[in-house]
C-alpha cells in the first residue's frame, strides 16, 4: 500500500461510501437525535421536538426539545453516578477521559461532517474536532495531578497533622456554549468530570448535533452511565431548573447575557449553588483550558488529626 | 487509740470556686464611637447612634454610630480612593509590613481587647484571652507574610486584587472574624469596608484605633457600624467588587440573590449542623471532652459546633453518663470570671431563639437534660443542654440552634452513620472519634464537610482553610486557599 | 497458682484507648482554673493534709526519719490550726522508728516494698518484705509493679503478683506504683491502672520518684479517669497518689482541681488522695503565710527536714 496523505484518504473514503449508494440507489438511513440520560438514549418524555436547521434553512434533524422532567431524570442519574465516579481512583478517571479522546478520534469525520452541516467551514471544523480531542487528552492528564497542585499540608501551631485536599462538589448543571458546538461542550464537560463530578449538560440549541453525537462517543468510552447527561432544548426554558434544582451543587453558564446571569444567580441562591460564569472565553485559545477550570467545581476539605507530640501540644482553646 | 487526721475540708465543688474576676481596668471604652472612615473617626451623616450592652449584665457599655446609605457611600468612596491611589500599587513587601505591624500592636493590647470582647459579647474571658485574641494576632501575622509572595500561591497565574471588599461579620467571634476578613483582603491589595455585627461592635472599633495608630494609609480599612440596613446598603453599593459574609444561611442566600446581575464576587461562610461521631473503639474520655468542647465552646455560638452527636450503640450509655458527669463541672455565669466555662448568650433575641428550640425539642418528645444549677439573675444565660431520644426527623437535629444544645442519636454501622451525618443541607464541619486509622480515612473522605476533625474538635489555625460544602457557604478562609477569595487572574 | 482472693483479671479489650494530645489538652485546660481567696486557703490546707512526707534514700538514718516525723507533726507551729500530713513514707527497715515517732498522732506510716524501686526481686522476697513491713507496723504498703513483665505483655503475671502482695498486706492499704515514666504511653498507663485496681489495689500511684518523668498532670488525669471508670463498673473507690516532681503549691492546686472535676468531693480527702512529696510542704506553708500576712515569703524562714 502506497503512502497517502490525509486528504487523499478522506477523499477516497468518501468516494467509497458514495459509490455503492449511487449504484444501488440505497436510501440513506437517517439518525434519530436523542438525548442522553443515565447512559441511555431516550427521547424526551415530553414528546416535543424542534427542527435543527443549517444556515440556509435546510432541515438537519428533528431534535428533542427536552423538558424539565428530562432534566429531573438526568439529575437523578447524575446523583446516582456521583457516588461511584467521585470516589474512583483518579488514575482510572484519567484513563476513561483518554478513552473518550480515542473514541472521538475514531469518529472524527462524523463530527467534522456535522460541524460543517451546522455552518462551520471544512478547515475550521477539522481544527475544532482535533482541538476537542486534544482538550480531552489535556484533562485526562490532569485527573491525577490537579489534586497535588491545589492541596496543602498546613503547618498548624498545635500538635496536629492538618491537610487540605480538593474534592468534587457533586452534581454540576452546565449550560454549554451556544456557538462552540463541540469544542465548547467538551471544554466545559471535561474539567468537571476530570474532577470527579457528574453533570447534566444542555447543548447548543442552534447547533445540537455535535452534542448528541458526542453523547454517543461517551456511551462507547467506558464512562459510567449518568456521569455525563446531555440534553437538547431551549436555554430560556430549562435554565431556571438548572439553577434552582435542590440536588444540584454547582451551575456553569457559558454566555454573557446579563439578565440570564441575574436569573441564574438568584435561583441558584435557593440552595447556595456554586455559580461559575464563563463569558467571552475563546475556547480555541490557550485560555480555554486550565487546571483552574477544574478547581471551579472543587471543594476544599481540611482534615485534622492529633500527633502524639506532647511537647508541641497546647490547650485547644 | 489512733487519732483521725483526715481533714474533711471542702475544697469547694467546681461551681463554687471563689470568684476570680478579670480586671476591667485594662479596658478603656469610650462613651461614644464614631464611624472609622478614611483613617478618621467621623460622625455619622445619619446623626444616629445605638446602644451596645454587656449581655451578661444588660448594662449599656457605649453607644455607636449607625451608618446610613450616605455613610456607606462615604466609606466605599474612601476605600476606592485608597485602592486606586495607594494600596493596589504599593509593593507587596510594604503592604506586608503594615500588616505585620498591626499584628504586633494587637499582641501588645491583647488583654484590653480580650476584656472588651468579653464585656461586649458575653464569651468567657478564658476564651477571649486564650483563643480569640491570639488567633486574631496570628491571623494578621500569617497573611502579612503572603503580601509579597502571591505569585507562588497561584502557579502560572498573575494574581490581581479585586478592588473594594465589603465585609460583613457576625457576633460570635467579633474580632476574630474581623481578622479573618481584613487580613487576607489587604494582604492581596484590596481595600476594605467592614461592618461588625450590631451587638458586638466594640472590638472592631478598638481595631480601628489600632489601625489608625499603625499608620495604615487612610481608607485601606474602613469600619462602619450599624444593623441589617447598613449591611444591605453595603452589599448593594454599586462600587463594591467583592462581598465576604459570615453569618446565617438565610442572609447568605439573600446576598447571593442581591448580587445577581452584577460582577461582584462573593464568599459566604454560613451555618452548620455538624455531626460528631463516636465509635466504640474511640478514646472515650477524650471524645467526651471533644463533644463538650464541640458544643459548649463559646456558648455553642459556633457555626461549626458539633451539635449532632452520633454514638455507636455499644458505648451509648457510657458516653451519656460521662457527658452528664462532665456537665456537672461546667461553670456557667459571669463571663469575666476566669473560671467560667459558659458565659452569656449574646443577646436577648438569641436566648429567645434557643429557648424556642428547647420547647420544640420537648414537644417533639426528646428527653432534655440540664444540670441543676442556678443562672445569674440578670443578663442572658442558658444552661448547657443535651437531648436524648432524638430522631433524625426532629427539628432540633436538623436546624441550627446556635446555642449550647446537643442532640444525641445512636447508630450501629459505619455506612449508617455516614448517611445520617451527610443527611443535612449543611456541610461545614464534622468530627470522628475512633482509634482505627483506616476507619478515620473512610469517614473523613465520605463526610461532605469542609473541615473534618478526627479525634479532636474545634481546632483552628491561620494556616488551615476553613469553610463549607453545600448550604454552609462557599469559599475558604485561612491558609493558602484563603487567598483565592480576594484575587483575580 | 496464686490465690487472688477472688479478684479477676479485667477484660483488657475493654480498656479504652487514650489519645495523648486530647489528654494533654484537657490537663492544660484544668490548669486554667484560677484558684483564689478562701478556695485557695482551703486547697492549701487540704494539700498539707494529703502529703505523704517521704524519705527514700540509701543514706536514710533513724535520726533523719525521726526528724522527718517531727516535721510531719509540727509543720509550722507559729501557724495555729494547721493539719498534720497524711503519712510518712519510708523503707521497711525504718518503719519501726517511724511508727514510734508518730504514735498517737493519726499520721500513718507507709512503707515501700517489693524490691522498691526497680521491683527486680524474687516473688518470695517481695512477699516476705511486704509481710515484714506490715509486722513492723506499716499502715500502708507502696509496692512497685514488675514493669519488665508488663512491657513484655505478661499481664497475668503482673495481676497475680499484685493480688499476692495485697493478700500479704492483710489490713494495710496497698498502693500500687505503676512507674509511669517507664510505661511511657498513656495506653499502657491506663492498662496498668486497670490491672492494678482489679487485682485489689487500694491506691494507684504514678511513680517511685526515682525515674523521670515522675508524676505529671496528664498521666494523673489518665489514672483518675481509670479510677472513675472502675468505680462506675464495680462501685468500689480507689485512691490516687501522684508522686515525684510536685514541689509547688500552685501545681498541687491544679492536681486538686483535677481531682475535684474528675472524681468529685468524695475523693477530696487523704483517704483517697495523696501527694508523694518531700519538699511540697514548705512551699505550701510559704503560700499559707503569704495569704495570712499578705507578705511574700522567703525559704530561710521554713525549716528543712
Amino acid at each position: 500500500m502506497s503512502v497517502k496523505n490525509k486528504e487523499t484518504i478522506a477523499a477516497e473514503t468518501e468516494a467509497d461510501m458514495r459509490q455503492p449508494e449511487e449504484a444501488s440507489r440505497r436510501l440513506e438511513v437517517l439518525k434519530t437525535y436523542k438525548i442522553f440520560i443515565g447512559g441511555k438514549f431516550p427521547r424526551t418524555e415530553s414528546g416535543r421536538y424542534y427542527v435543527a436547521q443549517d444556515e440556509a434553512g435546510h432541515k438537519l434533524a428533528n431534535v428533542c426539545l427536552s423538558s424539565r422532567k428530562d432534566f429531573r431524570e438526568a439529575v437523578v442519574a447524575a446523583r446516582t453516578a456521583f457516588g461511584d465516579w467521585g470516589s474512583r481512583a483518579a488514575f482510572n478517571r484519567g484513563q476513561i477521559l483518554y478513552r473518550i479522546a480515542e473514541m472521538l478520534e475514531g469518529r472524527k469525520l462524523q463530527f467534522i461532517d456535522e460541524l460543517v452541516k451546522q455552518g462551520a467551514g471544512q478547515a475550521a471544523a477539522g481544527q475544532e474536532v482535533e482541538q476537542s480531542i486534544d482538550r480531552l487528552i489535556y484533562y485526562a492528564g490532569w485527573c491525577d495531578k490537579f489534586q497535588q497542585l491545589f492541596s496543602s499540608v498546613n503547618p498548624v501551631a498545635t500538635s496536629h497533622f492538618n491537610f487540605s485536599v480538593p474534592e468534587p462538589t457533586g452534581v454540576v448543571s452546565i449550560l454549554a456554549p451556544q456557538d462552540s458546538a463541540l469544542l465548547g461542550l467538551v471544554s466545559v464537560i471535561a474539567p468537571v468530570i476530570a474532577g470527579g463530578n457528574t453533570c447534566v449538560v444542555l447543548g447548543s440549541y442552534s447547533k445540537p448535533l455535535s452534542a448528541v453525537t458526542f453523547a454517543e462517543v461517551l456511551s462507547t468510552s467506558d464512562v459510567p452511565g449518568g456521569v455525563v447527561n446531555i440534553l437538547t432544548g431551549k436555554m430560556e426554558e430549562l435554565a431556571p431548573y438548572f439553577a434552582d434544582h435542590m440536588d444540584v451543587n454547582a451551575l456553569v453558564y457559558c454566555g454573557d447575557d446579563m439578565e440570564m446571569k441575574k436569573l441564574l444567580q438568584q435561583k441558584a441562591a435557593l440552595n447556595l449553588k456554586r455559580v461559575v460564569f464563563y463569558d467571552h472565553v475563546d475556547w480555541m485559545s490557550a485560555n480555554g483550558q486550565s487546571p483552574y477550570l477544574i478547581a471551579d467545581s472543587q471543594e476544599i476539605k481540611t482534615t485534622w488529626h492529633p500527633i502524639e507530640n506532647i511537647g508541641g501540644a497546647k490547650a485547644g482553646y | 487509740m489512733e487519732k483521725n487526721n483526715t481533714l474533711k475540708l471542702k475544697f469547694e465543688s467546681a461551681r463554687k470556686y471563689a470568684p476570680a474576676p478579670e480586671s476591667r481596668s485594662a479596658a478603656k471604652i469610650n462613651a461614644q464611637y464614631e464611624l472609622f472612615i478614611n483613617g478618621r473617626f467621623e460622625k455619622p451623616l445619619s446623626g444616629k447612634y445605638f446602644d451596645t450592652i454587656n449581655p451578661a449584665t444588660e448594662e449599656k457599655l457605649s453607644q455607636v454610630a449607625e451608618a446610613n446609605d450616605a455613610d456607606v457611600d462615604r466609606a466605599v468612596k474612601a476605600a476606592r480612593n485608597a485602592y486606586e491611589n495607594v494600596w493596589r500599587d504599593m509593593p507587596g513587601a510594604e503592604r506586608g509590613k503594615y500588616i505585620f505591624r498591626i499584628a504586633r500592636m494587637i499582641q501588645e493590647r491583647a488583654r484590653e481587647l480580650a476584656v472588651i470582647e468579653t464585656l461586649n459579647g458575653g464569651k468567657p474571658i478564658r476564651e477571649s484571652r486564650d483563643f480569640d485574641i491570639p488567633v486574631v494576632a496570628n491571623h494578621f501575622f500569617y497573611y502579612a507574610g503572603w503580601a509579597d509572595k502571591l505569585e507562588y500561591a497561584f502557579p502560572n497565574r498573575r494574581p490581581q486584587p479585586l478592588g473594594v471588599a465589603a465585609q460583613i461579620i457576625p457576633w460570635n467571634f467579633p474580632l476574630m472574624m474581623a481578622a479573618w476578613k481584613i487580613a487576607p483582603a489587604i494582604a492581596t491589595g484590596n481595600t476594605v469596608v467592614l461592618k461588625p455585627a450590631e451587638t458586638t461592635p466594640l472590638t472592631a472599633l478598638k481595631l480601628a484605633e489600632i489601625i489608625q495608630e499603625s499608620g495604615l494609609p487612610p481608607g485601606v480599612v474602613n469600619i462602619i457600624t450599624g444593623a441589617g440596613a447598613t449591611g444591605s446598603a453595603l452589599v448593594n453599593h454599586p462600587d463594591v467588587n467583592k462581598i465576604a459574609f459570615t453569618g446565617s444561611t438565610e442572609v447568605g442566600k439573600h446576598i447571593q440573590r442581591a448580587i445577581g446581575g452584577t460582577a461582584k464576587r462573593t464568599t459566604l461562610e454560613l451555618g452548620g449542623k455538624a455531626a460528631n461521631i463516636i465509635f466504640d473503639d474511640a478514646p472515650i474520655d477524650q471524645a467526651v471532652e471533644g463533644v463538650i468542647n464541640g458544643i459548649f465552646f463559646n456558648q455553642g455560638h459556633v457555626c461549626c459546633a458539633g451539635s449532632r452527636l452520633y454514638v455507636q450503640e455499644s458505648v451509648l450509655g457510657e458516653v451519656i453518663r460521662k457527658l452528664k458527669d462532665r456537665l456537672e463541672t461546667l461553670i456557667v455565669g459571669d463571663p469575666m470570671d476566669k473560671n467560667t466555662d459558659i458565659g452569656a448568650i449574646n443577646s436577648r433575641q438569641q436566648l429567645e431563639n434557643i429557648n424556642k428550640y428547647l420547647d420544640i425539642g420537648r414537644a417533639e418528645g426528646a428527653e432534655m437534660y440540664q444540670p441543676d444549677i442556678e443562672l445569674p439573675g440578670k443578663g442572658f444565660f442558658c444552661k448547657p443542654t443535651i437531648f436524648t431520644n432524638v430522631a433524625q426527623s426532629n427539628r432540633i437535629s436538623q436546624e441550627e440552634i446556635f446555642g449550647p444544645v446537643l442532640t444525641i442519636q445512636s447508630f450501629r454501622t459505619d455506612d449508617e452513620v455516614i448517611e445520617k451525618a451527610n443527611n443535612s443541607p449543611y456541610g461545614l464541619s464534622a468530627g470522628v472519634w475512633t482509634d482505627k486509622g483506616s476507619k478515620i480515612f473512610n469517614l473523613t473522605t465520605k463526610l461532605r464537610a469542609g473541615v473534618v476533625w478526627a479525634n479532636t474538635y474545634n481546632q483552628f489555625d491561620p494556616t488551615s482553610p476553613f469553610g463549607g460544602y453545600k448550604e454552609s457557604g462557599y469559599g475558604r478562609e485561612g491558609g493558602l486557599h484563603g487567598l483565592n477569595a480576594y484575587v483575580k487572574f | 497458682m496464686v490465690d487472688t482472693n477472688g479478684a479477676a483479671m479485667p477484660l483488657l479489650m475493654r480498656t479504652p484507648r487514650i489519645d495523648q494530645v486530647g489528654v494533654v489538652e484537657r490537663a492544660a485546660r484544668i490548669t486554667k482554673r484560677s484558684i483564689k481567696k478562701e478556695t485557695k486557703v482551703n486547697g492549701l490546707l487540704l494539700t498539707l493534709n494529703m502529703i505523704d512526707l517521704t524519705t527514700l534514700e540509701g543514706k536514710d538514718s533513724e535520726g533523719k526519719v525521726k526528724q522527718m516525723c517531727y516535721k510531719a507533726k509540727h509543720l509550722l507551729d507559729t501557724y495555729p490550726g494547721l493539719p498534720t500530713v497524711a503519712a510518712v513514707c519510708v523503707y521497711p527497715a525504718m518503719v519501726h522508728t517511724a511508727k514510734k515517732a508518730v504514735e498517737g498522732t493519726g499520721i500513718r506510716v507507709a512503707s515501700v516494698a517489693t524490691g522498691f524501686p526497680s521491683g527486680q526481686a524474687s516473688h518470695e522476697v517481695k512477699i516476705s518484705e511486704t509481710k515484714f513491713a506490715v509486722e513492723q507496723g506499716a499502715d500502708e504498703v507502696d509496692m512497685v509493679i514488675s514493669r519488665g513483665k508488663f512491657l513484655a505483655g505478661e499481664y497475668n503475671f503482673v495481676f497475680d503478683e499484685i493480688a499476692a502482695i495485697k493478700e500479704a498486706c492483710g489490713n494495710a492499704r496497698l498502693k500500687v506504683i505503676l512507674e509511669t515514666g517507664e510505661l511511657v504511653t498513656f495506653d499502657k498507663v491506663r492498662r496498668a491502672s486497670d490491672i492494678a485496681m482489679y487485682a485489689g489495689a487500694d491506691f494507684i500511684k504514678t511513680s517511685t520518684g526515682k525515674v523521670t518523668p515522675a508524676a505529671t498532670l496528664p498521666v494523673t488525669l489518665v489514672m483518675l479517669e481509670a479510677i472513675r471508670d472502675f468505680h462506675y463498673d464495680t462501685g468500689r473507690m480507689v485512691g490516687m497518689k501522684p508522686a515525684g516532681g510536685i514541689s509547688k503549691s500552685k501545681l498541687a492546686l491544679h492536681y486538686l482541681v483535677m481531682l475535684n472535676e474528675v472524681l468529685g468531693e468524695e475523693w477530696m480527702n487523704n483517704q483517697w488522695f495523696r501527694f508523694g512529696a518531700s519538699s511540697l510542704a514548705n512551699d505550701v506553708l510559704m503560700q499559707l503565710m503569704k495569704e495570712k500576712t499578705g507578705v511574700y515569703q522567703g525559704k530561710d524562714y521554713f525549716s528543712l527536714d
